[in-house]
Protein backbone atom coordinates (compact mmCIF):
# COMPACT_ATOMS: atom_id res chain seq x y z
CA UNK A 1 0.00 0.00 0.00
CA UNK A 2 1.57 3.15 -1.10
CA UNK A 3 1.12 6.23 0.48
CA UNK A 4 1.97 9.93 -0.58
CA UNK A 5 3.94 12.29 1.50
CA UNK A 6 3.61 15.84 1.53
CA UNK A 7 6.08 17.46 3.46
CA UNK A 8 5.34 20.62 5.72
CA UNK A 9 7.17 22.60 8.68
CA UNK A 10 4.47 21.70 11.16
CA UNK A 11 5.32 18.08 11.32
CA UNK A 12 4.96 17.57 15.26
CA UNK A 13 2.20 14.96 14.61
CA UNK A 14 1.67 11.82 12.64
CA UNK A 15 -0.97 12.92 10.35
CA UNK A 16 -2.58 10.19 7.78
CA UNK A 17 -5.37 11.09 5.49
CA UNK A 18 -7.72 8.38 3.76
CA UNK A 19 -9.52 10.24 1.01
CA UNK A 20 -11.22 9.30 -2.92
CA UNK A 21 -9.61 11.24 -5.46
CA UNK A 22 -12.88 12.36 -6.97
CA UNK A 23 -14.22 13.73 -3.51
CA UNK A 24 -14.33 17.59 -3.10
CA UNK A 25 -14.24 17.13 0.75
CA UNK A 26 -11.27 15.07 0.47
CA UNK A 27 -9.62 17.83 -2.08
CA UNK A 28 -10.63 20.64 0.58
CA UNK A 29 -8.85 18.60 3.65
CA UNK A 30 -5.29 18.20 1.20
CA UNK A 31 -5.71 21.92 0.86
CA UNK A 32 -6.05 22.73 4.06
CA UNK A 33 -3.35 20.99 5.21
CA UNK A 34 -0.81 21.96 2.62
CA UNK A 35 -1.91 25.56 3.37
CA UNK A 36 -1.13 25.19 7.09
CA UNK A 37 1.81 23.79 6.30
CA UNK A 38 0.98 20.07 8.08
CA UNK A 39 3.27 17.12 6.81
CA UNK A 40 1.00 14.24 5.76
CA UNK A 41 0.44 11.18 4.32
CA UNK A 42 -2.49 10.06 2.00
CA UNK A 43 -4.10 7.64 0.27
CA UNK A 44 -6.59 7.48 -2.37
CA UNK A 45 -8.57 4.56 -1.57
CA UNK A 46 -10.32 4.35 -4.97
CA UNK A 47 -7.37 3.97 -6.39
CA UNK A 48 -6.23 1.01 -4.35
CA UNK A 49 -6.63 -2.79 -5.17
CA UNK A 50 -9.43 -4.58 -3.38
CA UNK A 51 -7.35 -6.44 -0.37
CA UNK A 52 -5.89 -2.61 0.08
CA UNK A 53 -9.27 -1.36 0.60
CA UNK A 54 -10.69 -4.19 2.71
CA UNK A 55 -7.15 -3.32 5.14
CA UNK A 56 -8.03 0.28 5.01
CA UNK A 57 -11.74 -0.23 6.19
CA UNK A 58 -10.72 -2.68 9.03
CA UNK A 59 -7.94 -0.45 10.11
CA UNK A 60 -10.50 2.81 10.35
CA UNK A 61 -13.31 0.70 12.38
CA UNK A 62 -10.67 -0.75 14.43
CA UNK A 63 -10.02 2.54 15.55
CA UNK A 64 -13.70 3.52 16.06
CA UNK A 65 -14.77 5.26 12.44
CA UNK A 66 -16.84 4.27 9.59
CA UNK A 67 -15.52 3.63 6.43
CA UNK A 68 -16.39 7.46 5.69
CA UNK A 69 -14.04 9.84 3.26
CA UNK A 70 -11.94 12.17 3.99
CA UNK A 71 -10.80 10.39 7.69
CA UNK A 72 -8.15 11.48 9.19
CA UNK A 73 -5.85 9.35 11.68
CA UNK A 74 -3.92 11.54 14.09
CA UNK A 75 -0.87 9.38 15.89
CA UNK A 76 -2.40 6.22 15.40
CA UNK A 77 -5.28 7.67 17.98
CA UNK A 78 -7.52 10.20 16.92
CA UNK A 79 -10.06 9.83 14.27
CA UNK A 80 -11.74 13.10 12.28
CA UNK A 81 -14.25 12.36 9.97
CA UNK A 82 -15.27 14.53 7.10
CA UNK A 83 -13.73 17.53 6.51
CA UNK A 84 -13.70 19.30 9.69
CA UNK A 85 -11.81 22.21 10.48
CA UNK A 86 -12.47 22.90 13.85
CA UNK A 87 -11.41 19.68 14.77
CA UNK A 88 -8.20 19.87 12.98
CA UNK A 89 -7.43 22.79 14.51
CA UNK A 90 -7.54 21.80 17.94
CA UNK A 91 -6.19 18.44 17.39
CA UNK A 92 -3.05 19.79 15.40
CA UNK A 93 -2.73 23.28 16.95
CA UNK A 94 -3.37 25.53 13.62
CA UNK B 1 -18.23 9.91 -23.43
CA UNK B 2 -20.04 12.55 -21.60
CA UNK B 3 -18.86 15.98 -21.21
CA UNK B 4 -18.17 17.83 -18.02
CA UNK B 5 -20.84 20.30 -19.59
CA UNK B 6 -22.97 17.36 -19.95
CA UNK B 7 -22.83 16.61 -16.25
CA UNK B 8 -22.94 20.50 -15.59
CA UNK B 9 -26.45 20.03 -17.19
CA UNK B 10 -27.86 17.35 -16.14
CA UNK B 11 -27.15 18.44 -12.63
CA UNK B 12 -28.62 22.24 -13.02
CA UNK B 13 -32.18 20.83 -14.68
CA UNK B 14 -32.20 18.21 -11.50
CA UNK B 15 -31.93 21.02 -9.19
CA UNK B 16 -34.08 23.39 -11.37
CA UNK B 17 -36.80 20.31 -11.37
CA UNK B 18 -36.68 19.92 -7.36
CA UNK B 19 -36.27 23.26 -6.55
CA UNK B 20 -32.62 23.40 -5.22
CA UNK B 21 -29.19 24.98 -6.22
CA UNK B 22 -26.06 23.35 -7.22
CA UNK B 23 -23.17 24.40 -4.97
CA UNK B 24 -22.41 28.12 -5.13
CA UNK B 25 -18.48 28.01 -4.90
CA UNK B 26 -17.23 27.45 -8.10
CA UNK B 27 -14.06 25.77 -7.36
CA UNK B 28 -15.95 23.02 -5.55
CA UNK B 29 -18.11 22.82 -7.27
CA UNK B 30 -16.15 21.96 -10.55
CA UNK B 31 -14.32 19.27 -8.38
CA UNK B 32 -17.59 17.74 -7.83
CA UNK B 33 -18.59 17.46 -11.16
CA UNK B 34 -15.64 16.68 -12.17
CA UNK B 35 -15.35 13.54 -9.55
CA UNK B 36 -19.28 12.79 -11.21
CA UNK B 37 -17.67 12.21 -14.41
CA UNK B 38 -15.01 10.40 -13.24
CA UNK B 39 -16.85 8.13 -11.87
CA UNK B 40 -19.17 7.61 -15.21
CA UNK B 41 -16.05 6.63 -16.93
CA UNK B 42 -15.11 3.88 -15.01
CA UNK B 43 -17.94 2.44 -13.70
CA UNK B 44 -20.70 3.34 -16.43
CA UNK B 45 -23.09 5.06 -13.75
CA UNK B 46 -22.34 8.61 -12.00
CA UNK B 47 -21.92 7.45 -8.47
CA UNK B 48 -21.56 9.81 -5.55
CA UNK B 49 -17.77 11.41 -5.87
CA UNK B 50 -17.83 11.74 -1.97
CA UNK B 51 -18.48 7.66 -1.59
CA UNK B 52 -16.41 4.35 -1.83
CA UNK B 53 -18.34 2.49 -4.59
CA UNK B 54 -18.10 -1.05 -5.72
CA UNK B 55 -18.60 -0.92 -9.21
CA UNK B 56 -21.58 -3.19 -9.06
CA UNK B 57 -24.58 -0.87 -10.21
CA UNK B 58 -26.82 -3.33 -7.73
CA UNK B 59 -24.84 -2.44 -4.72
CA UNK B 60 -24.74 1.38 -5.41
CA UNK B 61 -27.67 1.95 -6.88
CA UNK B 62 -28.67 3.78 -3.98
CA UNK B 63 -25.60 6.19 -4.23
CA UNK B 64 -26.13 7.31 -8.35
CA UNK B 65 -26.56 10.91 -8.32
CA UNK B 66 -28.67 12.44 -7.13
CA UNK B 67 -28.81 9.63 -4.69
CA UNK B 68 -31.43 8.10 -2.06
CA UNK B 69 -30.37 10.20 1.06
CA UNK B 70 -30.55 13.85 -1.15
CA UNK B 71 -33.26 15.42 -0.26
CA UNK B 72 -33.83 14.31 3.08
CA UNK B 73 -30.29 15.91 3.88
CA UNK B 74 -31.12 18.80 1.66
CA UNK B 75 -34.17 19.20 4.29
CA UNK B 76 -32.21 18.52 7.16
CA UNK B 77 -28.76 20.35 6.45
CA UNK B 78 -29.25 22.38 3.43
CA UNK B 79 -27.28 20.56 0.89
CA UNK B 80 -26.71 16.53 0.29
CA UNK B 81 -23.73 14.64 1.29
CA UNK B 82 -21.34 15.59 -0.96
CA UNK B 83 -22.61 19.03 -1.10
CA UNK B 84 -23.42 19.17 -4.99
CA UNK B 85 -27.20 19.94 -3.95
CA UNK B 86 -28.33 22.79 -1.97
CA UNK B 87 -31.15 24.69 -0.13
CA UNK B 88 -31.69 28.47 -1.39
CA UNK B 89 -30.59 29.49 2.50
CA UNK B 90 -27.51 27.61 2.10
CA UNK B 91 -27.16 29.17 -1.84
CA UNK B 92 -27.77 32.66 -0.92
CA UNK B 93 -25.20 32.35 2.50
CA UNK B 94 -28.31 32.94 4.61
CA UNK B 95 -27.56 29.42 6.61
CA UNK B 96 -24.63 28.46 7.27
CA UNK B 97 -22.74 25.05 5.99
CA UNK B 98 -23.17 22.12 8.59
CA UNK B 99 -21.41 18.79 8.41
CA UNK B 100 -23.40 16.47 6.54
CA UNK B 101 -23.36 12.88 8.27
CA UNK B 102 -23.54 10.05 6.56
CA UNK B 103 -26.99 8.84 6.47
CA UNK B 104 -26.32 5.60 4.28
CA UNK B 105 -26.56 2.57 6.19
CA UNK B 106 -22.93 0.98 7.38
CA UNK B 107 -24.35 -2.79 5.67
CA UNK B 108 -24.20 -1.12 2.18
CA UNK B 109 -21.25 0.75 3.18
CA UNK B 110 -19.47 -1.72 3.94
CA UNK B 111 -20.57 -3.70 0.14
CA UNK B 112 -18.29 -1.79 -1.44
CA UNK B 113 -15.22 -3.90 0.26
CA UNK B 114 -16.67 -7.49 -0.10
CA UNK B 115 -15.63 -8.28 -3.60
CA UNK B 116 -12.36 -7.35 -1.79
CA UNK B 117 -13.44 -10.63 0.58
CA UNK B 118 -14.07 -12.89 -1.97
CA UNK B 119 -10.78 -12.25 -3.68
CA UNK B 120 -8.98 -12.90 -0.71
CA UNK B 121 -11.37 -16.08 -0.01
CA UNK B 122 -10.69 -17.71 -3.85
CA UNK B 123 -6.78 -16.69 -4.55
CA UNK B 124 -5.65 -20.14 -5.11
CA UNK B 125 -8.37 -21.15 -6.93
CA UNK B 126 -9.20 -21.34 -10.98
CA UNK B 127 -10.28 -17.85 -13.32
CA UNK B 128 -13.53 -19.62 -13.58
CA UNK B 129 -14.00 -20.24 -9.72
CA UNK B 130 -12.49 -16.65 -9.47
CA UNK B 131 -15.39 -15.23 -11.82
CA UNK B 132 -18.18 -17.37 -10.25
CA UNK B 133 -17.53 -16.47 -6.70
CA UNK B 134 -17.40 -12.80 -7.70
CA UNK B 135 -20.52 -13.20 -9.24
CA UNK B 136 -22.52 -14.75 -6.17
CA UNK B 137 -20.72 -11.44 -3.88
CA UNK B 138 -22.67 -8.95 -6.33
CA UNK B 139 -25.91 -11.04 -6.38
CA UNK B 140 -28.86 -8.77 -4.79
CA UNK B 141 -32.20 -10.44 -4.68
CA UNK B 142 -34.02 -7.78 -6.34
CA UNK B 143 -37.70 -7.30 -5.41
CA UNK B 144 -40.84 -4.56 -6.06
CA UNK B 145 -41.47 -2.23 -4.16
CA UNK B 146 -44.16 -0.20 -4.07
CA UNK B 147 -45.30 3.34 -2.27
CA UNK B 148 -48.30 3.26 -0.51
CA UNK B 149 -48.71 6.91 -0.86
CA UNK B 150 -48.43 7.93 -4.33
CA UNK B 151 -48.37 4.32 -5.87
CA UNK B 152 -44.79 4.80 -7.19
CA UNK B 153 -43.30 1.25 -8.01
CA UNK B 154 -39.25 0.26 -8.08
CA UNK B 155 -37.97 -3.47 -9.07
CA UNK B 156 -34.81 -3.19 -6.16
CA UNK B 157 -33.19 -4.88 -3.52
CA UNK B 158 -33.91 -2.97 -1.01
CA UNK B 159 -36.70 -0.43 -1.03
CA UNK B 160 -35.70 3.30 -1.76
CA UNK B 161 -34.86 5.75 1.49
CA UNK B 162 -37.19 8.21 0.36
CA UNK B 163 -39.95 7.92 -2.81
CA UNK B 164 -38.50 10.11 -5.71
CA UNK B 165 -42.27 10.66 -6.45
CA UNK B 166 -44.08 12.06 -3.47
CA UNK B 167 -41.37 12.11 -1.21
CA UNK B 168 -42.75 9.63 1.15
CA UNK B 169 -40.33 7.45 3.47
CA UNK B 170 -39.48 4.36 3.62
CA UNK B 171 -41.55 2.76 6.17
CA UNK B 172 -44.55 3.92 3.49
CA UNK B 173 -42.64 1.32 1.01
CA UNK B 174 -44.50 -2.57 0.99
CA UNK B 175 -43.28 -5.01 -0.77
CA UNK B 176 -45.42 -6.74 -4.18
CA UNK B 177 -45.16 -9.90 -3.66
CA UNK B 178 -45.95 -11.69 -7.25
CA UNK B 179 -47.99 -14.88 -7.16
CA UNK B 180 -48.46 -17.21 -10.14
CA UNK B 181 -51.38 -19.28 -10.23
CA UNK B 182 -51.67 -21.89 -12.53
CA UNK B 183 -55.50 -23.41 -13.05
CA UNK B 184 -56.98 -25.99 -15.30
Amino acid sequence: MEFSKVSGQNNEHKVVLYALNTCAWCKMTKKYLKDNNVEYEFIDVDLCTPKEKEKIREHIMSKGGSPVYPTVIVDNKILITGFRKDKLEETLGI
Amino acid sequence: MTTLEEVRQRAEADARTYGYHLNPDPEFLQNLLEGLKQNEERYSYPSCPCRLASGKIELDRDIICPCDYRDPDVEDFGMCYCGLYTSSDIYEGKTKVRPVPERRPIEKQVRAYEPAKATQKKEAKTKIEVKTKEEEASEVKKKLWYCRQCGYVVFRDDSPYICPICKAKKEMFAEIKVRIEFSG
